[in-house]
């Protein structure tokens, strides 16, 4: 039997595009339309790959068996109970559903808690703690930007669909989309290169190329005096979003904060008395701050460029000022470019439920925030946890050496569709259902937008979603920490029954008996 | 004149193969084939007497991997090399955070040697190495 499932939400990277046409066979997505190359390996082949983990597994003698859910269960809560100090990490490829039960369940054991933003965006959530944040939703964007600033972030390759969907190349109310002269542009390229190569054989040397390179090592582009969307680029590699740009700026590497308080000078009409700044001529940075004065309403997009280089969240706390600093000359804002699709998601459901967005602490039996002393690097680094649960993320394949062995050290619990790399390593290994694909749920864009995820085709017989399963492991560590019938209030006790196996009630219920005779 | 070591800035960052790659999964030939590469600059190349597609040793004061050398397409960029995040970018960069929870992924000092009769290592090679598992 054949489907066709529209308005699809992809639940790959943060822009959430929501416009996917699925073809369903036979509960097998067999083709789509409209996602970019990344959705499609994972929505046509990633998610029935044979790396799908169907059985729950445990680590006996060095390898990893399967065993019941139940027997999976049980070992994974008395990991997490045995442990003083337990982390558990991910977060961001599950539904908000999910995120809501792992605050419940590192709430009741006391745990650290932290999602993937500690090694990605951690450093913008503190900087927006610092100085806050003038943003605004990417539709606003899509209709009214004309001027768009993507500084250390390739959305090209990271978010495939984002020039097409929310900046240069849509067509907004009040913008026009620039695909069409990109296209001239890159045809233009392709036949000044024929023409060059020609010269080449002919006359045996290179004729010059008339249109400039779109490079601040060349004389500035005429492309920043066309009209319309201007695309302005800022990154230590000449990207492939770069080559779509009117105007790319190279910087060194780590010089970020240097070009950043550069262009707050020029844009608060303050003379530099150096000629270059970071690798950068001043006078295209003047050209930079120029086209930010005096466009309508421009956009930063900051990458992991700017929150992974030295500087870190400075670098972030400079590049909004820099953004506050314009909007009194004009309209500017500025937004994050969230990798994973629920992360945003991840920060927003931490922040409402404890108040803190991530590097959080339960050990005092309250929510404690320290970034830099509970995010999971900094824990890992310096050996505090005695245990590790991992959700639906892979800091096997995205951590550094030194914390994955130090992690390791310690019993491991992984909950992923996949066998990614922290699968391959654990101790308890849970599968789960693909969210967005075989599972409904919430997940937040990276502007604060929240979306519904779709279910599109059935799960594999016996495997749970991320809520489910946290649900019973989270029922689990009660019945084992023995939680007091006499302290409980008769909500929490419902509560409880509600989601703790019948078996472990009938067991309870005997074992009181006993007692009580 | 060709040299033995070559002193360069790491980026590591994301591709679009090494996307593609990792939605097919971590076993997947096309995430070992995009993500266990270094992109260089041809003067590099040039410096080290190395070809495009032979392997290097690419080490850091936190380890060493090796992986397969390729010419980079992305302009010039003489003493910047671009490994895509994954495993084994992950075998060089440093846990250090300076007490932000950031640990150092971009914009730090490797050295590159050829490494002509030194195989690239799978990913299950590679986590057995590292971890033993």
């Amino acid at each position: 039997m054949t489907s066709e499932v529209k308005s699809v939400v992809c639940p790959i990277c943060g822009c959430l595009c929501d416009d996917l046409e699925v073809t369903v066979e036979n509960n097998e997505i067999v083709k789509m339309k409209n996602g970019c190359s990344v959705c499609e390996a994972k929505m046509v082949h990633g998610y029935k790959s044979e790396e799908r983990i169907l059985k729950p597994m445990i680590r006996k003698d060095g390898e990893l068996v399967p065993v019941s859910m139940d027997e999976a269960v049980k070992k994974a809560a008395k990991i997490l109970t045995d442990a003083k100090y337990p982390l558990l990490f991910g977060w961001s490829s599950s539904t908000s559903e999910a995120q809501r039960i792992g605050v419940e369940l590192a709430e009741e054991l006391g745990s650290a808690l932290d999602n993937c933003c500690s090694v990605c965006h951690g450093p913008s959530v503190m900087a927006t703690q610092e100085i806050g944040i003038p943003a605004s939703t990417l539709g606003q964007i899509r209709h009214r930007a004309d001027l768009i600033v993507y500084w250390a972030c390739n959305p090209w390759t990271s978010h495939p669909r984002h020039l097409e969907r929310y900046t240069s190349f849509t067509d907004g109310r009040f913008e026009k989309s620039e695909w069409k002269s990109y296209m001239q542009k890159m045809k233009g390229d392709a036949s000044m290169k024929k023409v060059q190569a020609a010269s080449k054989r002919i006359i045996g040397s290179t004729i010059p190329a008339m249109r400039p390179d779109a490079c601040a090592l060349n004389a500035p582009p005429q492309t920043m005096q066309k009209e319309g969307r201007k695309l302005i680029v800022v990154d230590v590699r000449k990207t492939m979003t770069a080559d779509a740009a009117d105007y790319f700026i190279q910087v060194q590497p780590n010089k970020d904060y240097e070009i950043i308080e550069a262009l707050r000078c020029l844009v608060g009409d303050q003379e530099l008395d150096v000629d270059t700044v970071g690798g950068v001529k001043v006078e295209y940075l003047k050209d930079v701050a120029d086209a930010m004065v005096n466009c309508e309403f421009g956009v930063i997009f900051f990458g992991l460029g700017l929150t992974q280089s030295a500087g870190r969240f400075r670098n972030i706390e400079n590049a909004i000022a820099l953004t506050r600093d314009l909007n009194r000359k004009t309209k500017f804002v500025i937004s994050p470019m969230r990798g994973h699709f629920n992360v945003t998601g991840a920060n927003v459901v931490f922040a409402w439920s404890t108040g803190y967005p991530y590097a959080l602490d339960f050990s005092q039996g309250y929510p404690q925030y320290n970034p830099g002393e509970f995010t999971t690097i900094d824990l890992l680094r310096r050996g505090d946890n005695d245990a590790t649960l991992v959700i639906s993320a892979d800091p096997g394949a995205h951590f550094p050496k030194a914390a994955v062995q130090n992690m390791m050290k310690h019993p491991l619990i992984t909950i992923n569709p996949d066998m990614n790399a922290i699968s391959r390593l654990g101790d308890v290994v849970f599968p789960t259902q693909w969210c967005g694909i075989e599972c409904e749920g919430t997940a937040y864009r990276m502007d604060h937008v929240p979306i519904m995820l779709r279910k599109v085709v059935e799960p594999p017989k016996g495997i749970l979603n991320d809520e489910e399963l946290l649900k019973r492991i989270l029922a689990e560590v009660r019945v084992i920490k023995g939680k007091n019938p006499d302290t409980e209030t008769k909500a929490e006790v419902k509560e409880r029954n509600k989601l703790a196996p019948r078996i472990e009630i009938k067991q309870r219920k005997k074992a009181k008996k006993v007692e009580v005779a | 004149m060709v040299e033995q070591k070559l002193k360069a800035t790491l980026i590591t960052g994301r591709t679009i193969d090494q996307g593609v790659g990792k939605e097919m999964g971590k076993g997947s030939i096309e995430y070992f084939e995009s993500s266990s590469v270094c992109f260089m600059d041809k003067a590099d190349m040039i410096q080290l007497g190395i070809k495009s597609g032979s392997n290097v040793q690419v080490s850091s004061k936190y380890g060493s991997v090796i992986v397969k050398a390729k010419k980079t397409t992305r302009g010039a960029s003489p003493g910047l090399v671009f490994i895509p995040c994954g495993l084994w970018a992950n075998a060089i960069c440093g846990d250090e955070t300076f007490g932000m929870g950031m640990p150092m992924f971009k914009g730090f000092t490797v050295e590159v040697q050829a490494a002509p009769n030194e195989p690239v290592l799978t990913l299950n090679e590679l986590l057995k190495k590292e971890y033993g598992r």
